[in-house]
């Protein structure tokens, strides 16, 4: 990056992506020809900033500013007033709660409180250039291992460290490494877990997207430690950008013979290929990812024996997912301290969150362990949107369970996260308000189980296929209170009885808001009613004719044209056709419809 | 299912991809994969075939067809509809859109319209959560839609404003 003055980068995540910024790069790069600045403005397209609220963004360095939803059309503007004249293009800035401009994005509430290492290159560097990888220390941590310490020294430093594993389990990562480092055979693997199937988290995506080196060099870091010289990326073929920008990364770490044969002269070699997930969600639990890479059915199997023992092929595997992988360069580069300096007793460093759902500031976002729910939703999240209430929180996906107010300053590490009856997981956090039924978000990831629930074992199979039924029950507003006891017998039973993780935390989002939503459930049950409006067989929408002023206005918008009456008239809703959208309620000026 | 016959290209086609991976067995996934980008989908015609040049049973590459959502076994639409029923969609709206294109397409989920242009399903986050609620056509990813908007992006590709990639069959 020496030659540039001025560097112009433009997100190239898959959310800004669907936004155009594409076309945003080309623009620029148009401009910056037209105005002759070729030599001295440099147009990047980099991986994910995490503000994804505000996509397409473009940043300017060296002076960091920071434009949101940027539309390709403005692109002249940014050359011209910015690059050429040195001001920045004020209505493209990011405008606070006061509606005041901030240019410089450290200034930013949404990244004031982060602290990047995981994603300390995303948003930062070219990630389909390796030399810019590298002159953010991209792969001295490599280096330093190969040349200076012994792979016991290494894995003494990561156990140090105190990292756990990121995509859920928040096992030891410097243990599972020795596990597999002692084991003896012929042939040992090191796996990345890049099947990423929580909904809501797309963490591993926009490290990979954006920083796919950091991955790559961490993989070669274990291969080290464990004595493996193949690496293997199971990673979701849902996520194209990030398979094309992942083998990109290989080809040139191949080149610059960082993978390969005798990297930087040793006797280790170390090289990585990439296997494709299709679309399973229970392949996140390490046995069945690794049956899946076989080219089997991806079905769990009993552990021990644990992969580190016997996993790929019946080798030694070590399996960590992505956020994990991303975190290793940094604790050899700058120590084990720096890290466990970061973070609470038992869980160190930094996690990555996806922020998304009811919030006000959607995105990416990385805070030291120990950060309270409420910093992280009212401060970088920005609060609930729309102004409404904060209802509840919902971590770990499917396995995780929902927190409420009550819980806002937790501290937020794996312990806490599960004696509050949820989890970690993978770090998707959905920020829910007042509207959300609490009983059919319970019912939604029971429904996503169920179809996710790879049917080797009874209790996940059949028992969860009960428990949805009992609360589509409930939420058609047949079920009764015998059935609030049967829930939580049969959550305990198949708690207990599961083969994998999926079936074990299967039953966590219902328990959780049996717990603390309980009088949610009992409304269903005993008044049938729906107290946040949402269960469509227990609410009708009614215009009160004394407020409808005629406006035609839910006329216009009615989807199914359910609402019939004359301009300036009262209007009527006919409940036969009503498909029960809300678009009337939403739209209504006048307060005029009502849910009952 | 009706029975298909294989063209002579197609049957090359997927010779083609199995001696690609060295007719392994264990790199059947990565076989159905490349089959399925280069034809469109995987019918049990196709299935055997891999069956027989991998050398194992047609019931294992079945269990292995039917256990990932990603594979289908049916044509999909000239222009494949996915509804993202991601969380983060689902709190903002999700089943109202998924509702609306049911409605204005007038198939179920898992459905191609009669005139083969339109198919529709559900998919597990995008992870364009920022975007939510979500919805791709092909490739290409809409966002914040509403379900007042449903109407004009099926009609931008009835119109043929947009076009489709051509498979092979």
């Amino acid at each position: 990056m020496a030659d540039y003055k001025m560097h112009l980068l433009v997100c190239g995540g898959t959310g800004c992506k669907a936004s155009e910024s594409e076309q945003i790069k080309e623009n620029l790069l148009a401009e910056v020809e037209r105005n002759g600045l070729s030599g001295e403005v440099q147009v990047v397209m980099t991986g994910c900033f995490g503000f994804c609220e505000k996509g397409p963004i473009v940043k300017v360095l060296p002076d960091n500013t920071f434009y949101v939803q940027v539309k390709p059309e403005d692109a002249g503007r940014i050359v011209s007033e910015h690059a050429l004249k040195g001001r920045p293009v004020e209505d493209l800035l990011y405008r606070d709660e006061h509606d005041l401009p901030i240019s410089d994005s450290k200034h930013m509430e949404f990244y004031k409180k982060q602290v990047r290492i995981a994603l300390r290159n995303c948003g930062f560097i070219n990630p389909e250039n390796i030399d810019e990888y590298i002159a953010r220390d991209g792969y001295a941590a490599l280096a330093k291992c190969l040349s200076e310490m012994t792979p016991e020294e290494v894995v003494k430093e990561i156990k140090l460290s105190g990292l756990r594993g990121r995509g859920g389990g928040g096992f030891p990562t410097g243990l599972k490494w020795e596990i597999t480092a002692r084991s003896v055979a012929d042939q040992k693997y090191v796996v990345c877990n890049a099947d990423e199937g929580d909904p809501g988290a797309f963490m591993d995506r926009s490290i990979l997207e954006g920083d796919p080196h950091s991955v790559i060099e961490a993989m070669a870091i274990c291969g080290y430690c464990t004595g493996s010289t193949k690496g293997l990326v199971y990673i979701r073929a849902e996520y194209p950008l990030a398979i094309q920008r992942l083998k990109t990364a290989i080809k040139q770490a191949r080149e610059y013979g960082l993978l390969g044969q005798e990297i930087f002269g040793s006797s280790f070699s170390f090289d990585i290929s990439l296997r494709y997930g299709a679309g399973a969600f229970v392949c996140g639990e390490e046995t069945a990812l690794i049956h899946s890479m076989e080219g089997l059915r991806g079905e769990p199997t009993f552990k021990p024996p644990f992969p580190s023992e016997s996993g790929y092929l019946g080798k030694p595997t070590t399996v960590n997912n992505v956020e994990t992988f991303a975190s290793v360069p940094v604790i050899i580069n700058k120590g084990a301290s720096f890290f466990n300096n970061i973070g609470t007793e038992k869980s160190k460093g930094t996690k990555v969150f996806a922020l998304a759902g009811k919030i006000n500031n959607v995105g990416l976002i990385e805070v030291p362990m120990g950060t309270t729910l409420r910093e992280v939703i009212f401060d970088i999240g920005g609060g609930i949107k729309g102004g409404k209430k904060f209802k509840a929180v919902q971590t770990g996906g499917p396995s995780g369970g929902c927190l409420t107010n009550s819980f806002l300053d937790t501290p937020i590490d794996y312990d806490n996260l599960i004696s509050a009856g949820s989890m970690m997981g993978s770090g998707g956090m959905i920020v829910m308000d007042e509207d959300d039924c609490m009983v059919s978000i319970a019912k939604f990831y029971l429904e996503f189980t169920l179809d996710e629930s790879c049917g080797k074992c009874t209790p996940c199979r059949i028992g969860n296929k009960r428990l949805f039924e009992i609360l589509d029950k409930i939420t058609k507003g047949l079920g009764t209170e015998e059935d609030l006891s049967r829930l939580r017998s049969l959550c305990k039973v198949i708690k207990d009885t599961s083969l994998c993780g999926l079936g074990q935390t299967s039953p966590n989002p219902v328990l959780s808001t049996l717990d603390n939503f309980y009088d949610e459930y009992l409304a269903h049950v005993k008044d049938h009613k729906c107290p946040a409006g949402q269960c469509k067989s227990l609410v009708r929408y009614n215009i009160d004719s004394e407020k409808c002023t005629g406006c035609t206005l839910c006329f216009r918008n009615c989807p199914v044209g359910a609402i019939t009456g004359e301009k300036r008239s009262a209007h009527f809703i006919d409940n036969s056709i009503c498909i029960k959208c809300g678009v009337c309620y939403d739209k209504c000026k006048f307060d005029a419809v009502s849910v009952s | 299912m009706p029975k298909i016959k294989l063209s002579q290209r197609t049957i090359e086609t997927v010779r083609n991809i199995c001696a690609s991976f060295d007719n392994q067995e264990g790199e059947l996934i990565n076989v159905l994969h490349e089959a399925q980008h280069k034809l469109g989908y995987l019918p049990a015609e196709v299935q055997e075939l891999v069956a027989k040049e991998l050398n194992m049973p047609v019931a294992k590459v079945y269990g292995v067809v039917t256990f990932y959502s990603f594979f289908n076994m049916l044509p999909q639409g000239e222009f494949p509809i996915s509804v993202c029923m991601g969380t983060a969609c689902y709190v903002r709206g999700a089943e109202q859109i998924l509702h609306e294109l049911k409605r204005q397409l007038n198939i179920e989920v898992g459905q191609t319209t009669p005139d083969g242009k339109f198919s529709l399903n559900c998919l597990r986050c995008v992870g364009a959560c920022g975007l939510a609620p979500v919805v791709m056509v092909g490739e290409k990813v809409y966002g914040r839609v509403s379900p007042q908007q449903v109407r004009k992006i099926i009609a931008d590709y009835q119109e043929g404003l947009i076009k489709a990639e051509k498979h092979e069959m």
